[in-house]
């Protein structure tokens, strides 16, 4: 296997883009990322994806965004895997260059869903649930991740003040990201008159949707000093899946797949969760942000709302995350926000993250959970 | 839901059937085609009791397409006596002050609103566990 490393990142504003479709938003990000690399060749195209089928009418999308992109004919293929599409989207180019199939090749994750209203969203977001022995039964994507939090609480003896520091958190880094589409801070009370989706869950425990593109290109690690931008390589990356259902698990607070993807690539990267300068997680409710860091290590069981609470995942603290905002300040188009976590990984690790950089950053951890933790997909980036 | 996929679902949505592991002896819900505790394939047929203890809940009040006319409704995690998790709503809820642990009965009911076509798709819900007003004689 060769090494790996990102040579060029680029990415949409996320928004409400009435004016722009999946192909317009999927073409800036990769213009975007070829420029940043200064780089003109791509020899195959990996597109992360969830929901073109049900939102977009549109599949064979892999094909639709080579072709706008003016790529054609090179290899394109549509990456699923739930609102870890992004993340899969890297791990596919990653095997590509890593195996030596591929050279050059580019990964965009890319998602448009604000042509329809919030029942048909919430429709196609339980599409990564079980079909039949969850969404059926009109468990939504909130209330799967309610049932966990009540519980979370209920076995920790938590209140659900004692979540709002990840919400507070991301919304004061999203300040500081041009990009992100909810850029104003937010306080303890603002979280707590928040309205409820599915109580206990209210809509600041929850990452909002979003129209947004971002890529990112990568090579051989031994062709990337012919890149523009300093090269960042990947010397971590792994997949794990657990089952569907969460109630298929013997402890649906114990996310086995998130902690499995991160111990794999941990190990591949040689690096231990305290080597890590930053982490970002897939923070789509406060209760994920909490089950991320204790099944990846960063806090013991029942622990991590106290590492919150001590201003530990802030970007002074030991443990930063969600660094621009994350998928609660800077928006969730959820096929595209694995991809987001790694070109913000790249630009803090490059130190290119302006006012919202972490000091010194030089490794960096990005994971996208597609499901209730059902697949896990997690890298580990390093200068 | 369309009619065959109904039709297919007829045994876990009415009577609760899972299936067991002959190697290990773990029973499933929903069946499953391989264990997933030791991987011995061809699992036997197995009908849970229906009482169960209630693991969790959350009351959804944005819901998705085909729930709006029940909504606000209940949904929850159940864990049957015979050892599973459930997801499914619970039925007979209103006024009631839900508790984790709490014990529960399975009841067939309309899971949601009927579609296009006009049949209407029952299942099994989870609702408090009925007592008699005294002990039977």
């Amino acid at each position: 296997m060769r090494d790996v490393s990102i040579i060029g990142v680029g990415q949409t504003e996320v928004a409400e883009h009435w004016d722009r479709s999946l192909r317009d938003l999927a073409v800036e990000a990769i213009a975007s990322a070829r420029k940043d690399a200064g780089i003109d060749r791509v020899d195959a195209l990996f597109v992360g994806n969830m929901l073109s089928g049900e939102l977009a009418g549109q599949e064979n999308v892999a094909t639709l965004v080579a072709d706008a992109a003016g790529l054609v004919p090179i290899e394109a293929l549509k990456i699923e895997a739930a609102c870890a599409s992004g993340g899969a989207a890297l791990r596919a180019a990653y095997l590509a260059v890593a195996s030596g199939a591929h050279d050059y090749v580019l990964a965009v994750g890319v998602e448009k869903m604000t042509d329809f209203l919030t029942d048909g969203v919430t429709t196609a977001l339980a599409l990564a649930a079980d079909a039949d022995y969850e969404a059926a039964h009109g468990l939504s994507f909130a209330a799967l991740n309610a049932i966990l939090m009540r519980r979370y609480m209920h076995e920790h003896r938590a209140r659900h003040e004692d979540f709002a520091p990840f919400s507070v958190n991301a919304h004061r880094n999203a300040a500081l990201n041009p990009l992100a589409m909810y850029r104003q801070p937010i306080t303890v009370e603002d979280f707590m008159r928040s309205p409820i989706v599915a109580d206990p869950i209210n809509i600041l425990d929850s990452a909002g949707i979003g129209d947004g593109a971002a890529a990112l290109l990568v090579c051989p690690a031994t062709e990337a000093r012919r890149a523009r931008r300093p090269p960042v390589r990947i010397s971590g990356s792994a997949c794990a899946t657990d089952t569907l259902a969460l109630a298929g698990r013997a402890d649906p607070l114990v996310w086995q797949a998130v902690a499995d993807s991160a111990r794999l690539a941990c190990a591949q990267a040689k690096v231990k969760p305290q080597d890590i300068d930053l982490f970002e997680l897939h923070d789509a409710f406060t209760i994920v942000s909490v089950l991320s860091l204790e099944a990846c290590g960063f806090a013991d069981r029942g622990s991590a709302l106290k590492l919150a609470a001590e201003g530990r995942i802030g970007l002074e603290g030991d443990i930063p995350i969600c660094t621009f905002g994350g998928l609660k300040g800077r928006g969730h188009p959820v096929g595209a926000s694995g991809a987001y976590q790694l070109v913000e990984t790249a630009l803090q690790l490059r130190g290119e993250a302006g006012p919202a950089q972490v000091k010194g950053a030089a490794i960096g951890m990005a994971q996208s959970v597609g499901g209730s933790g059902s697949v896990a997909i997690t890298h580990i980036l390093q200068v | 839901m369309e009619l065959p996929r109904y039709h297919r679902l007829r045994g876990p949505y009415y009577r609760l059937e899972g299936n067991a592991c002959p190697g290990c002896s773990r029973r499933f819900f929903p069946p499953r085609p391989v264990c997933s505790s030791c991987r011995t394939p061809g699992l036997e047929p197995f009908a849970f009791s229906g009482r169960a203890a209630l693991y969790s809940w959350s009351r959804v009040l944005q819901p998705p397409r085909g729930f709006a006319s029940m909504a606000p409704y209940t949904a929850g995690m159940v864990r049957l006596e015979e050892g599973p998790l459930v997801s499914a709503q619970l039925a007979d809820v209103d006024g009631v002050d839900l508790a984790i642990d709490m014990p529960l009965e399975m009841v067939t009911r309309k899971i949601r609103d009927a579609e296009e076509h006009g049949y209407i798709v029952y299942g099994y819900k989870f609702r408090p566990l009925l007592r008699p007003a005294r002990p039977p004689r």
